[in-house]
């Protein structure tokens, strides 16, 4: 008799006060599913107010405090907690061999600050409205700005000590609890990818919160810090916004990495070509991602040298992102490939992230930039990488984990037909903001020149196709919670500790302690699917 | 609608506008170069090596060293030599040539204020002769705002209390639509202005057809003589002004600094920020009695000031 699993016990009480990781990644998915909702519906109101040139729809104070709630929410309350708090929960003690992470009370605990954090933020935007964008630039922010800023940064800097807590999680966990034989060059891509995202959000994290603090403390006792009437320096809030607000971007993206590497090999039932290449280019990222945050200042009135070095190092960065380009794509190369739903979503990944990251290198680009700078050029190229290459990341976990998780089986027809609909709607919304961009339509506008008209009207003919394909998953996962059938071990055939216990995990994860005496990613015939 | 429905590449409205699309043209062929074969490499392998299809799976690879080292060095190299080309460009870009027209700009939540040499005002509306360099020197009276030209391909933010510039030279005689690019609060979107580009000859006209009783200098002395700046100036009791602009200033704490528009400003509105060295620091701020556009035609009269045998102007 097999022990039962992580669901079996039931009750209210036995979800809020569990201490198992992957309970606390279940309550995390139901989080951030909500907020993604909440920013998402936001993003709607957007895209209906630019399909004409005049600001119909919504007042102008109304389209700023729309833009500024779909910011805030989503790059806090889903983005930055969604692959990490969500997948890192359920997958890092699994994937390596453990019971649960280092510290679990701390791990719930930290669910309860993102929750508590966005409810409080959530509230804030909806009742009193903030206009100053997710950025909070000063002086705009701390003496101008009429709306509920210290209310949203309170929320803000709550949820950041939840990204804090849980990076110290996964990194003390996956250095002291590998299973016996877990070497590091043994270790999932995922674990690596994940791994350089805590350290991101372990040094990253302090600063935003030090930063928001200091824009508090000016907004309501007139310190001078950042407004220059009282002798600040409104530079230095940039510098300091995006010493965090870079990385952060590298916080979205490394994790969604992480699980194409995981759905490549997966599909292709082969194992990662360059593993080492891959393993150490997150690293890389996650160091470099630290050196280019000017690169959002070229025109800000920063020196020109600095912009330089700074552009340099922006190219310099994109190379650890196309090492993996490269290796996802050789590693197709001889591989035995089954086109299943998660294959897809990868695919999508991949199409988005090449597109966004090459894009992000014509604002890397000196002379590009001070065209491009605050247009919808960098609109759409950070929705590509933010929302498009991310999301598809999430979306592609969560199909692809989803009968590990719930033990149900879900439509691979529905799934698919999801994946395509997203890289369809997703181009068609946010390609046609490239040409805007260079054209010169500048971001945050509520009403715009009638030459912007058409590919408006695209771009939001896009985000309806775009709607849909996000919202769909919803229903058909849900429903298979009811009539899926039931999950087996091992759905897609692949490598992975993950696939060597029962669908869902036993409350332990491992009968017995494990010890591991395989690399990843073997796909070799003699390879061992047998449970753990 | 309009015969501008569907444009898809913004009009050229100088000779730096037209490198900066050939730098993005050229990076978009090198980009397609690097990128193309991996959309390629992925729909073949796909193709394949899908399951169920016959094909030769042997001798798979785990890694190759000269493959890698290949896909990191070449793009990497490629990527450089378009980033030398681009930092040409903005270093162009950057750096005004000595004989540019000057114009001053003061941004405000939510308008464009311009002030010609000649004393000429206007407000959302810029006219500049064109084939000629422009410099703008441009503070903002609030928040940060972003001064953006499309048809030029430049922007630059204007900030509270620090003097940015942009310089241009504009080739065609036209009208331009510009932006404000940096989100400044509820009217973000109504900060609008248009650019007009006359020929030298109609750019004459229109200057003398707008022509003020006084030119910024003029108006900045009669200032000068309104707030009793002369009484410390001009008697000794505070640095003399004559000959001031451009010139290396010793201040009290041992540094030194170039008397140049910024310090001017500063020196006017937060006069304890740079002190002179041998003078008591009794100058008040007229940050109140002065707005920037005013502190702007002072700094223009006291640009003017020649060096003098005796120090006073005038």
């Amino acid at each position: 008799m097999s022990a039962p699993s992580y669901l079996h016990q039931q009750g209210l009480l036995s979800w809020f006060l569990t201490l198992d990781h992957k309970r606390i990644a279940v309550l995390y998915m139901v989080t951030v599913t909500f907020f993604f909702f909440a920013g998402g519906l936001a993003a709607t109101l957007i895209r209906i107010e630019l399909v004409t040139p005049q600001g119909d729809l919504l007042t102008a104070d109304g389209y700023n405090r729309a833009f500024t709630l779909h910011g805030v929410i989503m790059v806090w309350f889903f983005l930055i907690p969604s692959i990490p708090s969500v997948f890192g929960n359920f997958l890092v003690p699994i994937m390596i061999g453990a019971r649960d992470m280092a510290f679990p009370r701390l791990n719930l605990f930290s669910w309860y600050l993102l929750l508590g954090g966005g409810l409080f933020t959530l509230l804030a935007l909806l009742l009193g409205g903030v206009d100053t964008g997710w950025t909070f630039y000063t002086p705009l922010s701390t003496m101008f700005s009429n709306g509920h800023v210290v209310a949203v940064i309170c929320g803000v800097f709550i949820a950041g000590f939840s990204s804090i807590f849980t990076g110290i999680n996964i990194i003390v966990t996956v250095h002291t609890l590998r299973a016996p034989g877990m070497t590091w060059m043994r270790l999932p891509l995922f674990i690596w990818a994940i791994y350089a995202t805590s350290i991101i959000l372990v040094l990253a994290t302090p600063v935003l919160a030090i930063t928001l603090l200091l824009v508090a403390a000016e907004h309501l006792f007139n310190v001078g810090v950042f407004d220059p009437r009282l002798g600040g320096d409104p530079l230095l809030f940039q510098h300091l916004f995006w010493f965090y607000s870079h990385p952060a971007v590298y916080i979205m993206i490394l994790p969604a990495m992480g699980v194409v590497s995981e759905l490549i090999t997966a599909a292709g039932h082969k194992r990662i070509f360059g593993y080492r290449f891959v393993a150490w280019s997150s690293v890389a990222i996650a160091v470099i991602g630290f050196l280019v945050w000017g690169h959002h200042m070229f025109v800000a009135g920063q020196s020109m040298y600095a912009s330089l070095v700074f552009s340099l190092l922006s190219f310099l960065v994109s190379i650890p992102s196309a090492i993996k380009a490269y290796n996802w794509s050789a590693t197709l190369y001889k591989s035995d490939l089954t086109l299943h739903a998660p294959f897809l979503f990868a695919l999508t990944f991949i199409g988005l992230f090449i597109i966004g990251g090459v894009t992000g290198l014509f604002l890397a680009l000196l002379a590009a930039d001070l065209h491009a700078h605050d247009t919808y050029f960098v609109v759409a190229h950070f929705h590509y990488i933010m929302v498009g290459a991310a999301v598809a990341g999430y979306f592609g976990a969560l199909h692809f984990w989803w009968p590990k998780i719930t033990g149900r089986l879900y439509s691979q027809l529905w799934g698919k037909i999801t994946a395509v609909l997203v890289f369809c709607g997703f181009n068609l919304t946010f390609f046609p903001q490239f040409l805007l961009g260079y054209l010169g339509m500048p971001r945050r506008y509520h009403a715009y020149d009638p030459d912007f008209q058409f590919l408006n009207v695209l771009s939001s003919a896009g985000a309806s196709i775009l709607a849909l394909a996000y919202v769909l998953p919803f229903f058909y996962l849900l429903g298979s919670l009811r009539w899926g059938e039931r999950a087996p071990m091992n759905p897609w055939e692949a490598a992975g500790l993950e696939w060597r216990v029962p669908s869902p995990p036993p409350l332990h994860n491992f009968e017995e302690p494990v010890t591991v005496d395989f690399e990843a990613y073997d796909y070799s015939p003699e390879a061992r699917r047998d449970p753990v | 609608m309009n015969e501008h429905f569907l444009r898809l590449w913004p009009v050229q409205g100088s000779d730096y506008a037209v490198s900066v699309d050939w730098l993005v043209i050229g990076f978009t062929g090198m980009m397609a170069l690097f990128v193309v074969p991996v959309f390629v490499a992925l729909w073949m392998f796909i193709w394949r090596y899908r399951r169920g299809r016959e094909a030769n799976r042997d001798h798979r690879a785990q890694s190759n060293l000269p493959i890698e080292l290949a896909w990191i060095i070449l793009p990497f190299i490629g990527s450089l030599v378009i980033f030398l080309f681009s930092a040409r460009l903005f270093f162009f870009a950057r750096t005004p040539p000595a004989d540019a027209l000057e114009i001053q700009v003061t941004a405000r939540q939510w308008m464009w204020k311009f002030q010609h040499q000649g004393g000429q005002r206007e407000i959302n509306t810029l006219h500049v002769p064109a084939r000629r360099p422009v410099k703008l020197t441009m503070i903002s009276e609030d928040v940060i705002h972003s001064l953006f030209f499309p048809s030029l391909r430049i922007k630059q933010d204007v900030l509270p209390q620090r003097y940015s510039m942009l310089w241009f030279q504009a080739e065609h005689s036209g009208t331009y639509q510009v932006y404000c690019a940096e989100y400044c609060g509820t009217d973000h979107a109504a900060m609008l202005a248009r650019l007009v580009v006359l020929d030298p000859g109609d750019y004459q006209h229109w200057l003398q057809d707008n022509g003020s009783a006084a030119d910024l200098i003029s108006q900045g002395e009669t200032l000068y003589r309104q707030y009793g700046c002369g009484s410390c100036h001009d008697s000794g009791n505070a640095p003399p002004l004559a000959g001031v602009f451009n010139r290396t200033v010793r201040l009290a704490d041992g540094g030194q600094v170039v008397a140049d528009d910024a310090y001017l400003r500063d020196s006017i509105v937060l006069p304890q920020k740079h002190l002179v060295t041998g003078y008591l620091p009794i100058m008040p701020t007229y940050s109140n009695l002065l707005d920037e556009e005013a502190v702007q035609r002072l700094v223009a009269y006291l640009r003017s000031l020649p060096a003098t045998a005796s120090g006073d102007p005038k």
